[in-house]
């Protein structure tokens, strides 16, 4: 077991509800093969070398597949610099160089090499302002771990999740680790189930501002929202088709929870389910064609998948106990959800051909599962010292994290999608 | 559809009230509680005297209108048997009292997710609606909503809160 702590405070805040957070992040296991890397500091400026590579670390560390080594001796930063036979403890070596341009822009030229081949891998610029050192170092780390691991890197992608302190609710946008938070709203009312657009760009969430719930969508780029629905009883559940043209949400204006489908802009609402019990919780296949809910049809309350063009719906858990809150793999084949057993929550996936449940934790309070955008990870809430918290494990278990934020229960995460460069 | 619903709902309750059925227990005690009750808080006939002043049944904590919590059985959203009297005493006194309205917030505690709890609150609370029209109040003096497990009234893991947080509250 491996532990790494880092309390490094938000650099970059560009809200008009500005949040400082501090986390502790926790790593425990790592994966079966770790490759052995390390990450030399980039000459050039040296705080803004000192960040990124910071950043890249601590990226890489918590994936659990790379098992960072000291760069220690006379670090070079060219590859003519590079004497191998220093290096023969790694399989990789990130070497380079980071400059203020003359538009105060940062630029990082990286070389990523192969120490064992004594190859050059990789040969890239990446640049942001200079403030962003964080956003250079994510998308670097995502340029190693893509090249090294075959996956699309996640680093650069952005979580969005509730903290509560008191009767205070924010909801929030940070980096994939907890970093460069942005409040969103803030309101003395609950506020539950954010849910990203496919582009990143907006937010639909439920606040319960006007003392009942309803449902907002709020762009992240000018913080303009707008309701979605608000019709009598309870509106909530938004969850958006991959073409961003569709969103399904829960109603109570007809009978008790039921799923519609419903436009963007609140046009062409049309009820999807008439199963007389709760029917929340939906979430569209990634190829738009189905959507997995929750439904207490049967008995109790358990996972169930339809067409979005209507039709039967087919149970999916059998397992004892109760599940909840389906989310589909960004490839289709499987789905994460909470499963409630014998007084605890455990995240869990399940493949839609075995029909198996895996449970990918020891179990406690442990909710709302989402998928990274590459299905490496999976992102959840839990409880730790009498707090909310945020954690993550990798999809095949094995490597677990916890996100310790300075202050408030964080509730409700959701990671978001990956973003247009 | 909903207004059919609604529609028959009204219909079965004036063809009990016309037919005077004394159906059952809690209909027998009908006549008796609102002969004390209803009359003196809606006198509507004595404007200008204040007879209301303290008598109101509402603020009279030995009345069943003192009851503004009801409580639930895990996933449960019925109204409990125990609590059918209570209900039907708060639909007694809307129906007495027209202008006077009232705000069922149903509440659940945290074993499920938020969504599923949401569901749940609003069942309890639309459920506790269903019997005051049934009981004789009107649709639009209720109003419903629920907050799911987002303001529990008891915080813990353990049945003692729970308890306390599967709920549905009856606010005037």
């Amino acid at each position: 077991m491996k532990a790494f702590q880092y309390f490094v405070f938000s650099l970059f805040l560009c809200s008009a509800l500005p949040a400082h957070a501090a986390l502790t992040i926790e790593i425990m296991g790592a994966g079966e093969n770790q490759i052995p890397i390390a990450i030399v500091p980039l000459a050039g400026d040296a705080k803004l070398a000192l960040s990124i590579a910071e950043v890249v670390s601590a990226d890489l560390a918590r994936s659990g597949l790379f098992r960072l080594v000291e760069a220690a001796g006379k670090l070079p930063h060219e590859p003519s610099e590079v004497v191998y036979d220093e290096w023969a403890g790694v399989d990789a070596l990130l070497i380079g160089s980071v400059k203020i341009l003359p538009d105060g822009r940062a630029e990082a030229k990286i070389r990523l090499l192969d120490a064992v081949k004594r190859t050059e891998l990789l040969g890239q610029k990446v640049s942001a302002k200079s403030d962003q050192a964080r956003a250079i170092g994510h998308r670097i780390a995502d340029l190693i771990y893509e090249k090294l691991t075959g996956d699309a890197g996640v680093f650069s992608t952005r979580i969005a999740y509730v903290n509560r302190q008191g009767k205070a609710n924010r909801l929030v946008v940070a980096d994939s680790d907890g970093y460069g938070e942005q409040s969103v709203r803030l309101t003395n009312e609950p506020i539950m189930s954010p849910a990203w657009s496919p582009d990143g760009k907006q937010l639909a969430y439920v606040s319960f501002e006007q003392k009942h719930a309803v449902v907002y969508i709020q762009s992240l780029l000018t913080n303009q929202r707008t309701i979605l629905a608000n019709f009598k009883g309870s509106n909530s559940a938004p969850t958006w088709a991959p073409d961003g043209k569709t969103l399904a949400i829960v109603l109570t204006r007809d009978d008790s929870s039921q799923i519609y489908l419903v436009q963007p802009d609140g046009g062409n609402l049309r009820r999807l389910t008439f199963g007389g019990g709760i029917d929340t919780e939906p979430n569209f296949s990634p190829d738009g064609q189905y959507l997995l809910f929750t439904s207490n049809r049967g008995g109790s309350a358990q996972i169930y998948r339809m067409p979005v063009a209507g039709g039967a719906a087919q149970r999916q858990t059998f397992e004892g106990g109760n599940n909840f809150s389906p989310r589909y793999s960004p490839d289709g084949k499987s789905f994460v959800f909470a499963h409630f057993s014998s007084g605890k929550f455990y995240v869990a996936t399940q493949d839609f051909q075995s029909k198996q449940m895996q449970l990918l934790s020891e179990g406690g309070w442990e909710k709302k599962p989402s998928f990274s955008p590459n299905g490496r990870l999976v992102l959840f809430a839990t409880e730790a010292q009498g707090r909310g918290i945020l954690a993550t494990v990798s999809s095949d278990g094995r490597v677990k994290q916890r996100m310790f934020p300075q202050d408030g229960d964080i509730r409700e995460p959701t990671w978001g999608p990956f973003l247009k460069q | 559809m909903k207004n059919l619903v609604i529609a028959m709902v009204l219909a079965t309750f004036l063809v009990a009230c016309a037919s005077k059925k004394p159906v059952s227990s809690t209909d027998g005690s009908v006549p008796e509680k609102s002969a004390e009750t209803a009359p003196s808080t809606d006198s509507s006939s004595s404007p200008t005297s204040t007879p209301t002043v303290g008598v109101d049944p509402l603020n009279d904590p030995k009345s069943l209108l003192a009851t503004r919590s009801l409580y639930y059985p895990l996933d449960g959203y019925a109204v409990q048997a125990a609590d059918e009297e209570t209900v039907q005493e708060h639909a007694k006194y809307l129906a007495a009292n027209p202008g006077r309205k009232i705000r069922v917030e149903g509440n659940a505690d945290e074993r499920g997710s938020t969504e599923y709890n949401l569901a749940l609150g609003q069942r309890r609370a639309d459920g506790v609606k269903k019997m005051l029209v049934l009981g004789g109040a009107k649709s639009s003096q209720i109003e419903t909503a629920s907050y799911g497990e987002e303001k529990p009234k008891a915080v813990g893991h353990g049945e003692a809160a729970w308890s306390q947080n599967r709920r549905a509250d009856l606010n005037y």
